[in-house]
């Protein structure tokens, strides 16, 4: 086992920062990952060129004495719907296929700013749309734990890479549990901070009000480095807060003495028994720590799943309506004299079934009189599911439960039943609703099951601090 | 109390009642940058797509970001037309797929399920009297633009250029309530007065302020006319559609629900597109955008802020300048006539003839020659130098409206009578020009015997030879004196 194998990010920062290790040396090592396992598990669309001439420019600063950013030399790996300046953006949709963006995103520029090194473009779900990553133009990403299985998704080429040491830390987006979902799959850690915390400046949209940029890494601790690196408010994102960046880094307690834990009823009824099982293990050992628990029910957690389908379908009727192959793009060749064939043979072309399948309902569900049926009565049990929660953390510090009501299944398996493939984010979906933090963390190391940690709105500190507690006594 | 609408003669039996509604587009021109990023709204005479960035472009994971002083701007005007604002500004996406359109979808406000626009329930005051009722106003974004080669039909391709998408829109929406194409245009001017009197607006840029008009005849169904783009068009254009429209009707044949397109080279409205009921725009509040809140504080603030507007200068051109009401009215329909009116003022003290000059004279030959005086480079120099020429009795009345009439067509004054120039008063050089003049027209000297006028022709004569420079009543006395001798 190489030398990264036994550290976190956390830790390799802090030895490139020393001169410890040279951060050629430590890119050199995810590059051999990267090429080995690649053909395997395919967790990236595009591996960039330039990581280790930026590797070697950290070292010369080291060498100087410079003062070097929190990423200090680290590899990070970037979903392919965030937009990176130059280099290809896909959303692994046909549509983007030859899409080089003039800009960075916020969250890329502060990483670059905090001096991580930027590898590649993970693989994922269509423009976000799924929870297997199988829906790609590029084909599947596997799961690191077993090439047989699927890695989650819709951010699974992210959590494969960090799970597979292609990369230290990784960027996904959480719609739905986008991060949450294949960080539970892949067994690794996987956030998703308060809506508006991150900027959504760059990130391609699926649905807005629903999604954010989410922080994975292999302990609590490197997706809050990773997460204190990029969070605040933007200018260029009207939705990010105007809240206090708090240092998730700091160092919690040794125990979780006095913290209040809710377990979430509805989130462990309907869940597979190894799951449940493994669940309530994973709550004794916080009791353990200190912690008191007791079960709660949020009665409008009922509505969440399919109040989010259809939330998210209508966003992303809308906002996808841009891909018409004018402006930017796959250049599909096709001609016509009316424009609106035009629009539509590249639509037709460029877009995956699950996406079309999506924007059809989502077009369906916001016509005038479906609207009201649909749309306004979706955002009323939104409001619910928030509400709902704002009650409970005056009860508790965190709620808990499982982040995937079921273990990774086969590669294909549920491709003929989309029904089920949506059922997958029913204990995701309720913090995207309701805007809340939520950080998923392996019961135990190794295992593609993980516990899910909620807090409420900015109680990012809150959620890292109890994961990373349990993540060592666990360990 | 609502007004009965107007039945238009149509033919010399039949009569069907008119409605016109408009929904007004200004540009705020003000406002520095677009609605939604910081590119500039100086967009003109640019080479085409260089005033885009990738927010107004929509590219992949752009985000807008709402420019404060587009709702300053635009809540002013709503304060001015008398609307009532809202506290709480929502945008809505309006989504619809077209090639002008970066995101296809735009960027407005919605009236309908709770939503509501940036201000309600206001009025238009027209120069004829009327009150036209506004149902709204709404902020958003402009759309980029299409040009074709010659006509939108049988064009056989078009361009896009996005400078303009983006660039902040007020939208004027008019209960149809209006009853002639006069009134329309009559209204476009009143909100143009306002905007201009707000310093919110340039009316000189071309194709910042256009409508959109809805018609219906007999109650029957409504047609909307797009693309209208100018003061000039909207009577034509709403004449036009009138005329076409009864001609349908005269034949029993029913009008349908359409859109048509003003085709301003043609001078005729062309079908669109055919609605098969309302359009479908699937309306919902933008995500990326938060509800911002209005306060109190700065609705009052920005009351304060509000400049004289027309209605108020005229009562004021009124109440300091001793003209009637109806001149004063005339004179503040553009902010450009009533600007050369107060500036003149200041040098010319014979109000009633200065304002009479600018609000008959002048405004009549505008019209009448279609030229916005925007267009034109008529300065208060101008307008007093003929005011002038005419108080000294150098020209006549018709003379001086002659002058008006040469100033509308060429922008300027004839070169001999626009700057004043040393005045001949040597008497020996005079009686040199008269001789001249006499010898020029020996019929008139023979007439001005008997015949006042043909002394006036004979003084035209000498004012001509010294291009102007001869002193008129110097001149005119020696004309008589040499009369007199030449008849002893």
């Amino acid at each position: 086992m190489s030398r990264q194998r036994k550290s976190s990010a956390f830790d390799i920062a802090s030895q490139i920062r020393h001169g410890e290790v040279s951060c050629e040396e430590h890119i050199s090592e995810i590059l051999e990952n990267i090429q080995q396992q690649e053909p395997t598990f395919h967790a990236y669309i595009r591996i960039v060129e330039d990581s280790l001439d930026a590797a070697r420019k950290i070292d010369q600063r080291v060498k100087r004495g410079e003062k070097l950013g929190k990423l200090c030399g680290l590899g990070v790996a970037i979903k392919d719907n965030i937009s990176t300046k130059g280099i290809q953006t896909t959303c692994a949709s046909r549509m983007l296929l030859d899409y080089v963006p003039p800009y960075d995103a916020t969250v890329v520029e502060r990483i670059r700013k905090e001096d991580g090194i930027i590898l590649g473009k993970t693989n994922m779900d269509e423009f976000g749309m799924g929870s297997t990553t199988e829906f790609s133009f590029f084909g599947p990403t596997k799961n690191p734990l077993d090439p047989t299985l699927v890695a989650g998704g819709s951010s699974g080429g992210s959590a494969a890479a960090v799970s597979l040491f292609e990369a230290d830390l990784a960027l996904g987006s959480d719609t739905g549990g986008s991060v949450r979902c294949p960080a539970s799959f892949c067994s690794i850690v996987g956030l998703k901070p308060t809506y508006g915390r991150v900027s959504r400046y760059g990130l391609i949209s699926y649905a807005s009000s629903l999604e954010q940029i989410g922080q994975l890494g292999r302990t609590a601790e490197d997706c809050a480095l990773l997460l204190d690196s990029i969070a605040g408010y933007d200018t260029m994102d009207s939705t990010s807060l105007r809240a206090e960046t708090k240092d998730n880094l700091s160092r919690p307690s040794n125990d979780l003495d006095g913290v209040r834990i809710g377990v979430i009823k509805e989130f462990m009824d309907g869940t597979v028994e190894p799951v449940s099982k493994a669940i309530n293990d994973a709550i004794g050992i916080m009791e353990s720590l200190g912690a008191t628990s007791q079960e709660v029910s949020l009665p409008s957690l009922r509505f969440a799943l399919s109040s989010y389908y259809i939330i998210a379908m209508s966003e992303a009727s809308s906002n996808l309506a841009r891909y018409d192959g004018l402006r930017y793009g796959h250049e599909s060749g096709f001609t016509d004299d009316d424009w609106q064939r035009f629009f539509s043979k590249n639509r037709a072309y460029g877009f995956g079934s699950e996406v079309k399948k999506r924007l059809i309902i989502g077009t369906f569900v916001l016509i005038a009189g479906y609207y009201e049926r649909f749309y306004l009565k979706a955002q009323q049990a939104r409001s619910q599911v928030r509400n709902d929660f704002i009650q409970q953390f005056k009860n508790f510090d965190v709620l808990v439960g499982p982040t995937m009501p079921l273990l990774p299944f086969r590669l294909g398996e549920k491709l003929t039943d989309p029904l089920a493939l949506y059922m997958c984010d029913i204990d995701t979906v309720p913090a995207n609703l309701a805007g809340i933090p939520s950080i998923s963390v392996p019961v135990s190391a190794g295992t593609p099951i993980g516990l899910q940690i909620l807090g409420p709105i900015l109680g990012e500190e809150k959620i890292i601090s109890v994961a990373r507690i349990y993540e060592e006594a666990t360990r | 109390m609502k007004r009965q609408p107007a039945k238009m003669s149509m033919t010399e039996t039949q009569e069907y009642e008119i409605l016109i509604g408009l929904e007004i587009h200004c540009q705020l021109t003000s406002v520095p940058t677009k609605l939604f990023c910081s590119c500039s709204s100086d967009y003109r005479e640019k080479a085409p797509n260089s005033v885009i960035c990738p927010v107004c472009m929509g590219l992949p994971g752009t985000l807008p970001v709402l420019s404060r002083s587009a709702i300053e701007k635009g809540l002013m005007l709503a304060l001015a037309l008398e609307c009532t604002p809202v506290t709480r500004l929502i945008f809505y996406r309006k989504n619809y797929f077209y090639p002008d359109l970066p995101k296809n979808y735009q960027i407005t406000q919605y009236d309908k399920g709770g939503a509501s626009p940036l201000a309600y329930n206001g009025t238009i005051k027209i120069s004829d009297g009327h009150s036209i009722p506004i149902t709204r106003i709404n902020l958003e974004e402009d759309p980029g633009r299409l040009t074709y080669q010659g006509s939108i039909q049988t064009s056989p391709y078009a361009l896009v250029d996005y400078n303009r998408a983006g660039v902040v829109l007020a939208e004027v929406v008019t209960a149809p309530e209006l009853r002639t194409p006069k009134e329309a245009r009559l209204a476009l001017e009143s909100v143009q007065a306002i905007l201009e009197h707000l310093g919110s607006f340039e009316s000189t840029l071309d194709g910042s302020i256009r409508c959109d008009a809805n018609i219906s005849l007999a109650r029957g169904n409504r047609v909307e006319v797009k693309n209208i783009t100018s003061f000039k068009d909207v009577a034509r254009a709403l004449t036009f559609e009138i005329t076409r429209q009864r001609g349908l009707l005269s034949k029993g044949i029913p009008i349908k629900m359409e859109t048509r397109h003003w085709d301003e080279k043609r001078r005729i409205t062309v079908s669109l597109r055919v609605k098969e009921g309302e359009a479908e725009y699937r309306y919902f509040p933008d995500p990326d955008l938060l509800p911002i809140e209005i306060s109190k504080t700065e609705l009052s603030e920005l009351k304060a802020a509000i400049p004289e507007l027309p209605e108020s200068r005229a009562k004021r051109f009124v109440l300091d300048f001793g003209i009637n009401e109806e001149t004063a009215k005339t004179l503040v329909r553009g902010k450009g006539l009533a600007d050369l009116f107060e500036e003149s003022s200041k040098e010319f003290k014979n109000y009633d003839k200065l304002a009479h000059l600018l609000s008959a004279d002048l405004l009549g030959v505008l019209n009448r020659s279609e030229i916005d005086l925007n267009d034109t480079k008529i300065t208060p120099k101008h307008i007093l130098r003929i005011l002038k020429l005419e108080a000294d009795g150098v020209i006549s009345g018709p003379a001086a409206r002659d002058l008006v009439t040469q100033l509308v067509n060429t922008g300027d004054l004839p070169s001999h009578i626009a700057e004043e120039k040393t005045k001949i008063t040597d008497k020996k050089l005079l009686e040199a020009e008269i001789h001249k003049a006499f010898m020029n027209a020996p019929q008139a000297v023979n007439d001005a015997k008997t015949n006042e006028n043909a002394i006036n022709y004979l003084l035209g004569i000498v004012m001509g030879l010294t291009k102007g420079r001869a002193d008129p009543k110097e001149t005119l006395t020696m004309i008589k004196k040499m009369l007199e001798k030449s008849r002893q």
